[in-house]
């Protein structure tokens, strides 16, 4: 009987038979908080006594939730962990460094680890072959005081893509699609692993925008294998040496194997409130939009920012629309500046965040008016999630948002790239 | 141990944007402040229906969603005893038993809103006395019992200073 990727990565990881089923008690390679939910892992390690942290070279703090704070509560937070992340030595990511699956991907995460953070979408590092999941905050204290994590080895349910995307159809479109299948609780408790010949052409970006949407059908872990673009991407990143991808065995058991063919896939939308509430776009293309939002943990990369700028080139957005762009690193943030990406979307008329989650949170950052419809890129749809329960949020993939941008309603962004 | 109270009944998905959203810790990081705005968006005015004691009861899938904690904190403070649903999502679920608010995993078709429940969360039984029917729960995962009887992660870790659990043989 075969293995499957996580529990070939928690066995290796707890020396524990790890079928799925078993729980294990497993070694955490890179546990990450952010100043939303760091503080109260700090307020629990402090409960738990005179606790020392073994490695602090294996915890981030990550500084994206809440940029720049908008509220004193959040600065004091923040000022929490920094004075934390002082005192043990623990790296820190400032405010303007990016949002953090985005900086775990850039800088942290690597093949065969398990990954935990205080965030459900730390599954987006699966995309490089690691374990990856998201934890509570008394989890990741735990975790940071003995080094280790429980967990139930997961039952992994296959998904496989063949084919390849039409031009002007994305990984986001993907994702939603699936979504859309496999619904919002379809792989509750399940590891999910994503492979095919469709995602082996797709490159790293695409790659983290399907992980990063793993939990939104309710995954503990959403997993690819690695080949050359993650190598590439772990070269570029300063990692030396070949990379060993985790494969499945062959006669590995799943709970279930979905396969779908993309040769025909169209753009798809989220509708409101809920993420599996998808359809083709062109069934409710010409809605109007008043907001659009290009960004987020799951479509903030360079690409995403170039394909909305060349929808955008030389045109302006419609009046009265608000087009928010949060590039998600500052590395993303450099590159689309020095390639004039920035230039292009701030000429449509973008008013451009800090790298950071923006709205994306509900606090800050371009919270919708009552009765207003937004399109975003972002992962989660979910009523008052902008900060206004009011209005309704739309997702797609950045060039449906910036053709919504374009037009003020939801619009196929096809025809604008040809 | 025996907890008696009112049903307040919910739908499927009830997610942690719902419970509560992340907008009001602008104002305040008081748990027992903010439970004011529990379920506030889905259903204005629900804090003042509590009575200390009460359970919510949902069906599949109860807080999918962020991976925030407060969201179980703040059910407690609310002075929920229990969530009983379908289902939960497995953040949420870890998140509720490291804090020590009981869940109970069982078929909630057979109650509705204001209905006067017992619950048996050792035994794992649901009795519904305003339609007299009892409903059995399924059993709560053994590492889980022990986290809930050891009064949370929190002081598991403090008890103890590590993980102790026994290898199991392939
Ligand atoms: S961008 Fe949105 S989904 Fe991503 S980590 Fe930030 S708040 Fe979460």
């Amino acid at each position: 009987m075969g293995y499957t990727i996580s529990e070939k990565i928690l066995a290796e990881k707890s020396g524990m038979e790890a079928k799925a089923g078993r729980l294990v008690v497993a070694d955490v390679d890179v546990i990450m908080a952010h100043d939303s939910l760091g503080p109260m892992a700090i307020d629990a390690l402090a409960e738990m006594g005179e606790i020392a942290i073994p490695r602090p070279g294996n915890i981030c703090f990550m500084t994206d939730h809440l940029v720049p704070t908008p509220a004193r509560n959040y600065a004091q937070m923040q000022k929490q962990m920094r004075e934390f992340a002082k005192k043990w030595g623990i790296r820190q990511h400032e405010a303007g460094d990016g949002i953090c699956h985005q900086l775990l991907a850039e800088k942290e995460i690597q093949p065969g680890q398990i990954v935990i953070g205080t965030d459900s979408h730390t599954c987006m590092g699966g995309a490089l072959n690691a374990f990856a999941t998201g934890v509570g905050s008394t989890d990741a204290a735990a975790a940071m005081a003995t080094g280790q994590l429980w967990l139930k080895v997961p039952e992994t349910m296959r998904v496989l893509f063949h084919g390849s995307l039409p031009s002007g159809v994305f990984a986001k479109d993907l994702v939603l699609f699936l979504a859309g299948q496999i619904t919002e609780d379809g792989a509750n408790y399940r590891a999910m692993e994503i492979a095919g010949e469709t995602i082996s052409s797709l490159s790293m970006g695409g790659r983290f925008t399907i992980c990063n949407m793993g939990v939104e059908m309710g995954a503990k872990a959403a997993i690819m294998e690695a080949d050359e673009s993650t190598q590439r991407w772990l070269s570029q990143r300063g990692v030396k040496g070949a990379v060993k991808s985790v494969k499945a065995d062959a006669d590995a058991t799943y709970s279930r194997v979905l396969e779908f063919r993309v040769d025909q896939l169209e753009p798809q939308i989220a509708k409101p409130h809920k993420v599996d509430n998808v359809v083709p776009l062109r069934e409710i293309a010409g809605t109007p939009i008043h907001e659009v939002l290009i960004g987020t943990c799951t479509n903030g990369r360079l690409e995403d920012l170039e394909v909305a700028a060349a929808i955008l080139r030389n045109k302006r957005i419609v009046p009265n629309l608000r087009l928010i762009v949060i590039p998600a690193s500052r590395s993303i943030l450099l590159e689309a500046m020095g390639k004039g990406v920035l230039q292009t979307l701030v000429e449509a008329g973008a008013e451009v965040l800090v790298p950071g989650c923006g709205p994306c949170v509900g606090v800050h950052g371009g919270i919708p008016a009552d009765g207003e419809n937004v399109l975003s890129t972002a992962n989660r749809n979910f009523k008052g999630r902008m900060g206004n329960p009011n209005a309704n949020i739309f997702l797609g993939s950045p060039a449906a948002a910036a053709a919504a941008a374009l037009e003020g309603r939801i619009a196929d962004p096809r025809k604008y790239l040809a | 141990m025996e907890l008696k109270g009112r049903a307040h009944k919910f739908g499927d998905d009830i997610n942690t944007d719902y419970i509560m959203s992340s907008r009001h810790r602008t104002q305040s990081l008081d748990y027992v402040q903010l439970a004011q705005h529990l379920m506030e968006d889905i259903r204005p005015g629900f804090y003042s229906q509590i009575q200390p004691g009460d359970f919510i009861v949902a069906g599949d899938n109860f807080g999918c969603g962020s991976s925030r904690e407060y969201a179980p904190k703040i059910v407690k403070a609310g002075q929920i005893a229990a969530v009983i649903a379908k289902s939960f999502a497995r953040i949420f679920y870890r998140n509720a038993i490291n804090l020590g608010l009981p869940l109970v995993e069982c078929d909630t078709d057979a109650i509705c809103d204001g209905d006067v429940l017992r619950v048996d969360l050792l035994k794992g039984k649901v009795f519904n006395e305003t339609r007299n029917c009892s409903i059995s729960a399924n059993p709560t995962p053994a590492f889980m019992m022990t986290l809930l009887n050891e009064g949370g992660m929190v002081n598991y870790i403090r008890k103890y200073g590590k993980f102790r659990v026994a290898k199991e043989k392939g």
